[in-house]
């Protein structure tokens, strides 16, 4: 309980950090940038919006950097994120929540696919020692997981989409459908799908894999590995009941944890494929000088990346009785 | 990316009668040296090692002598638009005219500028954070580490993207910059636990008996008996810096006039290379990218298996003990 208080004073304290450093970032920069932003917007959205971001970055308010603090704060802690401004006059919100399904369905799942084939691949090349598998695969694998992934799916596009023709490889469904649940829109948005998630199974794959072996090797070298060998129990059941289950603890946290990086793990990916999830907008928001949209999507990320460390801390806790122990 | 844990391997386990108690002053550097030599067995003795180091030499003396092997100018659009590989043009002519074998052979100095030159600067400010709150311990500890803690768990590439998009354009220095503030989090953590794990030995406790300044203990006993883990943080640091800043400028948050990897794949990019069949200006800086991250990567992998020999290959070792 104490453990779980702590880890929770923890998750505040990072959160607090980041918002600040939202609030810091603008105005610590050379030449403050929103001065730029709303010179150039200016004109372009109405006069009370113009006063609303006046006010969120500090130009021309005339207050003290305290009460400007107090007062973004409370914008944040009320959901206030303002306007968007590439996109005016649709709210920051409305954006975020549409782009955030996207994200999750596209690098969520893939992200859970790399972790369950990765685990297997490394259990297996960690079982038979000195197997083909097992010789081949480190140096593979320290490779693949190199490859910038957003390089990946420019060279995808070339061959299996400029080249072959075989799939789409723009945008997150084909614009001239309408979003349904219909069969043909679902296939039209997997079609989408299968490209951007090859790359990012192949670049993440590779660290599955090689933290699963090397644990594994590890956890194979223990007694009770031995004890279950001399038993005569089967092959099957030691690798799987005795070795890997042990083996797969430390790797869980690692997995819940990149379950946290899904929404800002896969920025360049949207990009490459023009693909509208949260990392495609962060960018556009970047490019457009849209400050009010960059600053919610930086805040939504973080906050997913620290509510998935909370869950894997307590969910180690609770699987595995050593760390308690040692905390 | 392969964790790097590695056992104070520096500084063995030895009973209480076989350990030095006064170490002379002269021989006192003596572990950074010998953890060096270590590294460079190390390089000629694991195929991965070889292989990491071998590219990284051979991408630092194009970086250094970039002249001797390409004798056009980079950014100069005089050559006719989109040329085929050729004797004149070895990998062909960029869509705006430029020679890509030039661009390529260019491209690297900027790039192992800011590996290096974040790499080291990151593991610096890791060595001073991580040692002084294991060093100094009680508040210190808690709020150096708790510093780390924060900064590990906050999201550095979205972190780097907003602080990019706030400067707009950054040159090799800012990227520097930005990318050592954001990424030193990681390494200081795992240093901490390893000067954590040597803050009682006998060698340290002797330098205090001896009198000898705080600061003379952390820089001449401590820190040398580090060198291993020392060189492996740079190595992820590096990593992280190339992969960091080919993608910051691959989005455009560079600086467009300096010639390197990532703004090649950026202009490539915006001057559909896809249309025009210029697979080459996609593919070619690309693997340059993937080379220099493979050195990094394979040195710190190979050094994970010097640190734990459970996870060399087996037939290596095999044919070590029949030798």
């Amino acid at each position: 309980m104490r453990f779980a208080l702590r880890r929770l004073a923890f998750f505040a304290l990072t959160l607090w950090v980041a918002v600040t450093l939202n609030f810091l970032l603008p105005r610590m920069m050379p030449g403050n940038p929103a001065v730029a932003m709303i010179a150039k917007f200016k004109g372009g959205v109405s006069p009370q919006a113009l006063k609303t971001l006046e006010i969120q970055f500090g130009v021309n308010t005339h207050r003290s950097i305290v009460s400007e603090y107090v007062s973004y704060l409370g914008n944040i802690t009320t959901g206030k994120f303002g306007t968007s401004l590439s996109e005016y006059p649709a709210s920051v919100a409305h954006i975020v929540l549409n782009a955030i399904p996207w994200t999750l369905g596209l690098v969520g799942i893939t992200t859970i696919l790399a972790f369950i084939l990765g685990t297997v691949i490394g259990i297996i090349g960690a079982w038979r020692r000195g197997g083909l598998l097992d010789s081949i695969m480190p140096p593979t694998f320290v490779i693949t997981s190199v490859i910038p992934y957003f390089w990946l799916g420019l060279v995808l596009i070339l061959v299996f989409g400029v080249q072959l023709k075989w799939l789409p490889y723009i945008n997150s469904y084909d614009y001239t459908l309408t979003p349904s649940f219909s069969l043909a829109f679902i296939g039209n948005v997997i079609q989408h799908a299968i490209m951007p998630a090859v790359t990012l199974l192949i670049t993440t794959i590779g660290t599955w894999i090689l933290t699963m072996r090397n644990t594994m090797i590890t956890t194979l070298a223990e007694d009770y590995v031995r004890m279950a060998r001399a038993k005569g129990l089967s092959g099957r059941r030691i690798m799987f009941d005795y070795a890997a289950r042990n083996a797969i603890l430390p790797n869980l946290t690692g997995f819940a944890m990149s379950l946290g990086f899904v929404l800002g793990g896969a920025i360049l990916i949207e990009l490459v494929f023009n693909y509208q999830g949260v990392g495609y907008w962060l960018l556009n928001a970047v490019n457009n000088e849209d400050y009010p949209l960059m600053q919610a999507l930086f805040l939504l990320i973080t906050v997913a990346v620290l509510l998935a460390i909370l869950v894997a801390d307590i969910a180690t806790a609770l699987l595995d009785p050593r760390t308690r122990e040692a905390s | 990316m392969a964790m790097i844990r590695m056992p104070s391997e520096a500084a063995p386990i030895l009973p209480p009668s076989q350990v030095p108690v006064v170490r002379p002053r002269a021989g006192s550097r003596n572990p950074g040296i010998r953890a060096l030599q270590r590294i460079w067995t190390a390089i000629r003795s694991n195929r991965k090692a070889t292989w990491g180091a071998g590219l990284l030499v051979l991408i630092c003396l194009v970086a250094i002598f970039p002249w001797v092997i390409a004798r056009d100018n980079p950014t100069a659009m005089i050559y006719p638009l989109s040329l085929g590989p050729s004797a004149r043009h070895l990998l062909g002519t960029t869509g705006l005219g430029q020679d890509m074998f030039a661009q390529i052979i260019w491209g690297a100095r900027p790039v192992l500028l800011i590996a290096f030159g974040a790499g080291l600067a990151a593991t610096g400010i890791a060595v001073l954070i991580g040692v002084a709150a294991a060093y100094l311990g009680g508040l210190w500890d808690a709020v150096l580490s708790l510093l780390t803690d924060v900064l590990l768990v906050i999201p550095v590439f979205p972190l780097v993207i907003v602080i990019a998009g706030y400067l707009r354009s950054s040159g090799t220095l800012v990227m520097i910059a930005v990318i050592t503030f954001t990424g030193w989090s990681y390494t200081a953590r795992q240093l901490r636990s390893q000067a954590l794990s040597l803050r009682n030995r006998d060698f340290l406790e002797a330098a205090r008996v001896r009198g000898e300044r705080r600061l003379y203990i952390v820089v001449v006993e401590i820190i040398p008996t580090m060198t291993s883990l020392i060189v492996a943080s740079f190595l992820t640091n590096a990593l992280y810096a190339v992969l960091f800043s080919t993608s910051l400028q691959f989005i455009g948050l560079g600086d467009p006039t300096v010639v390197s990897w990532g703004t090649m794949l950026r202009a490539a990019e915006n001057n559909e290379a896809f249309q025009t069949g210029q697979a080459l200006w996609i593919i070619a800086p690309g693997l340059c990218i993937v080379a220099l991250g493979a050195a990094f990567a394979l040195l710190n992998y190979a050094f994970d298996e010097i640190g734990n020999p459970a996870l060399r290959p087996l037939r290596r070792a095999r044919v070590k003990q029949s030798s």
